[in-house]
């Protein structure tokens, strides 16, 4: 008998739900929505073949609910979505930031405001996947950049939500989501895989949301008698409401703290050819590509140009853009928004630097060759 | 149910399955949900339902404030999504005895769509919908179940919408079970949440409980004895058929088991996967 072939010709929605499956995940909700439904159709196909479960939810806000709950009750869950569904789900996803709840919520970007352009691939959701939902909290947002990056970046999304208990947002657009490419769908090793620590020891004294050193508490799984309370409203270390000023601030600045003291985990990001760039490219997902292929050409007209590719966009690895662009005089944003990640590298630049913003809304991806005109006209 | 405990009323100590430490508690002099909930963790205990594996799942407002006080495993979700949240656990831990606590403005109006889709979904929990009438821990405005000409902060010339049958609306959308119940007789409404929880499917029931506080007092409805008691007058056992029409209005609310069907749960639609080859 033949190896079963681990290369296959597949399309990146398809990727996802592949990934999903091979990082554990038990339990998908969710409700059509154009360009993301390969997701749900994908997962509803291979779910039951490993005792998982589908279900599709009445709308967008109770996939979200359904997600949580099936992860409250300690099952490896995710939903997928795009622009206006994702506004929907934004009030849940504040909860599973407030509680803890690991999830993982694939968003494949059209052009957007509103109904937008279904069809057509974007990047305007990346400042709601930061900020969508109310106050301060954490989020993690991931950007692939192929459709074999969706299938790795999927199981790393399962991971880092599992570990950390934060949501995991991965921003698809939609160009990447309907790419067909051949990839590797090699299982990954099962030691590599993480699911959240359980609570174990003395049920008597166990705290939640303790402030453990790690700022990840072990979560309590409904069953095993620790009876533990679970609520959006801001909570003490035993998981219940407090509005003692102290209690309450430390509550959410532990959340935020979580990120930053697992920042090297978090991070992901791909540095090209930016040690002598006097222009350094920053874009992400299928805009990354056709730079990518711009700092090619360029290169081989002489030209010093690089590429920094956030694949983690938040928290954004805002030391290894500044090092990567230490060198350069320009930068260049190219997003297909009306300038949203171009508001973070303003932040980040120094006084020398210029900061240039490239940018479509018209549904399209960019092309090689208007990123290098812009660079040309930089450098003359 | 073969494994039943029965205590009396007053063997039944309600603190041995509370929270105390969170006591004393928030509900305002008067409330009925405290009489709701008494009822709910005697039936719990009388159906023998461990408090390991019970899932409370509860909306926002004051009757989602009640999952905090039990000593079980609680969760306090968002406004109106406590059925879609207990639709995921429920899925995912068929092992859990899930129920959900929710009221009026939360399960009918912002949450209105989860419930008629959780009733033809039949995944096995019980629903127990406090109803009181008015939106209280906003300070008591007008809700779907408010009655007519009645006054709140919201409906300051008396309230002239119709008022929304939970029960029709839960049986036409399919729940497999549907009661309803006054706080009034804290042993019957016991009776009928045992009911429910024994039902394998969706069982809904509304629980008519009174708000003295921000309700009673604006529409002048007396103090809580004189609520309850007004509200007993106002339903109709349907046990009674229609035999009798007095003392009962003719067109009072019925309560009791109102539908009770054979439908199969959720997951008996679920053939196994058959792996191939």
């Amino acid at each position: 008998m033949l190896a079963k072939p681990t290369r296959k010709n597949v399309q990146g929605n398809a990727a996802c739900a592949l990934g999903a499956i091979a990082a554990g995940c038990k339990f998908y909700a969710g409700y059509p929505i154009t360009p993301s439904s390969e997701i749900a159709e994908g997962m509803a196909r291979e779910l039951p073949k490993v005792d998982g479960f589908f279900v599709q939810m009445e709308d967008e806000i109770a996939s979200m609910g359904a997600v949580i709950g099936a992860s409250l009750g300690g099952v490896k869950s995710m939903t997928a979505t795009s622009g206006p569904g994702f506004s929907l789900k934004q009030e849940n996803l504040g909860y599973a930031a407030m509680t803890e709840t690991p999830c993982v919520i694939a968003n494949v970007m059209r052009g957007g405001p509103s109904t937008g352009m279904p069809t057509r691939p974007g990047q305007g959701d990346i400042m709601q996947a930061r900020w969508g939902t109310h106050g301060d909290h954490p989020i993690i947002a991931l950007t692939p950049a192929s459709v074999g990056e969706i299938y790795s970046e999927t199981i790393r999304a399962f991971n880092l939500s599992e570990r950390l208990r934060v949501p995991v947002v991965i921003l698809i657009d939609e160009a990447i989501g309907h790419l067909l490419e051949t990839i590797d769908l090699t299982p990954p090793d099962p030691e590599t895989l993480i699911t959240r620590k359980w609570a174990t020891g003395d049920k008597d004294a166990f705290l939640p949301f303790a402030e453990t050193d790690d700022l990840v508490p072990p979560m309590a799984k409904p069953g095993d008698g620790y009876r533990t309370h679970t609520t959006g409203l801001t909570h003490d270390e035993k998981g219940f409401p407090t509005q003692v000023p102290e209690k309450g601030e430390r509550a959410v600045m532990r959340l935020l703290d979580k990120l930053d003291h697992h920042a090297k985990l978090i991070q992901s990001f791909e540095v090209l050819q930016c040690d002598d760039a006097d222009v350094v490219i920053t874009a992400f997902g299928i805009s990354a590509r056709a730079a990518k292929r711009a700092v090619k050409n360029l290169r081989s007209n002489g030209i010093k140009v690089g590429l920094f590719r956030p694949i983690t966009l938040w928290p954004f690895p805002h030391e290894a853009f500044q090092k990567a662009t230490k060198n350069a005089t320009s930068v260049v944003v190219a997003e297909m928004n009306a300038g949203q990640l171009v508001l973070e590298i303003e932040r980040l630049v120094n006084q020398k630097q210029t900061v240039h913003r490239l940018n479509r809304i018209d549904g399209e991806v960019f092309t090689p060759q208007e990123i290098e005109t812009v660079i040309q006209e930089i450098v003359s | 149910m073969s494994n039943q405990q029965h205590i009396s009323a007053e063997e039944f100590d309600v603190r041995d399955y509370m929270r105390l430490e969170l006591f004393p508690h928030f509900l305002c002099p008067g409330c009925g949900h405290g009489m709701a909930l008494r009822a709910m963790m005697w039936a719990l205990y009388e159906n023998n339902i461990s408090m390991d594996k019970l899932a409370v799942v509860c909306g926002i407002g004051c009757s989602g404030r009640l999952g905090a006080y039990i000593d079980s495993n609680t969760f306090h979700t968002t406004h109106g999504r406590p059925l879609a949240f207990a639709t995921g656990l429920a899925l995912a831990r068929p092992d859990l005895h899930v129920v959900v606590i929710t009221g009026d403005g939360d399960c009918l109006a912002i949450g209105g769509n989860h419930l008629i889709h959780a009733c033809r979904r039949n995944v096995n929990m019980t629903c127990l919908m406090l109803n009181n009438e008015v939106y209280g821990m906003t300070g008591g405005q007008v809700s779907p179940t408010t009655s007519k000409d009645r006054y709140t902060t919201t409906t300051p010339y008396g309230n002239r919408e119709p008022v929304f049958d939970a029960c029709k609306l839960a049986e036409a959308a399919g729940a497999g079970f549907v009661g309803r119940e006054v706080t009034m007789q804290v042993p019957t409404l016991k009776d009928l949440i045992k009911q429910a929880f024994d039902y394998n499917g969706f069982s809904f029931v509304e629980i008519i409980s009174d708000c003295t506080e921000v309700f009673g007092r604006k529409n002048q409805l007396g103090e809580s004895a004189e609520m309850i008691l007004s509200q007993k007058a106002g339903t109709r056992p349907d046990s009674y058929g229609n035999k009798v029409d007095e003392p009962f209005h003719p067109n009072a609310l019925k309560t009791g088991v109102l539908a009770m069907t054979g439908r199969p749960e959720y997951r008996a639609h679920m053939q196994p996967f058959k792996k191939e080859g």
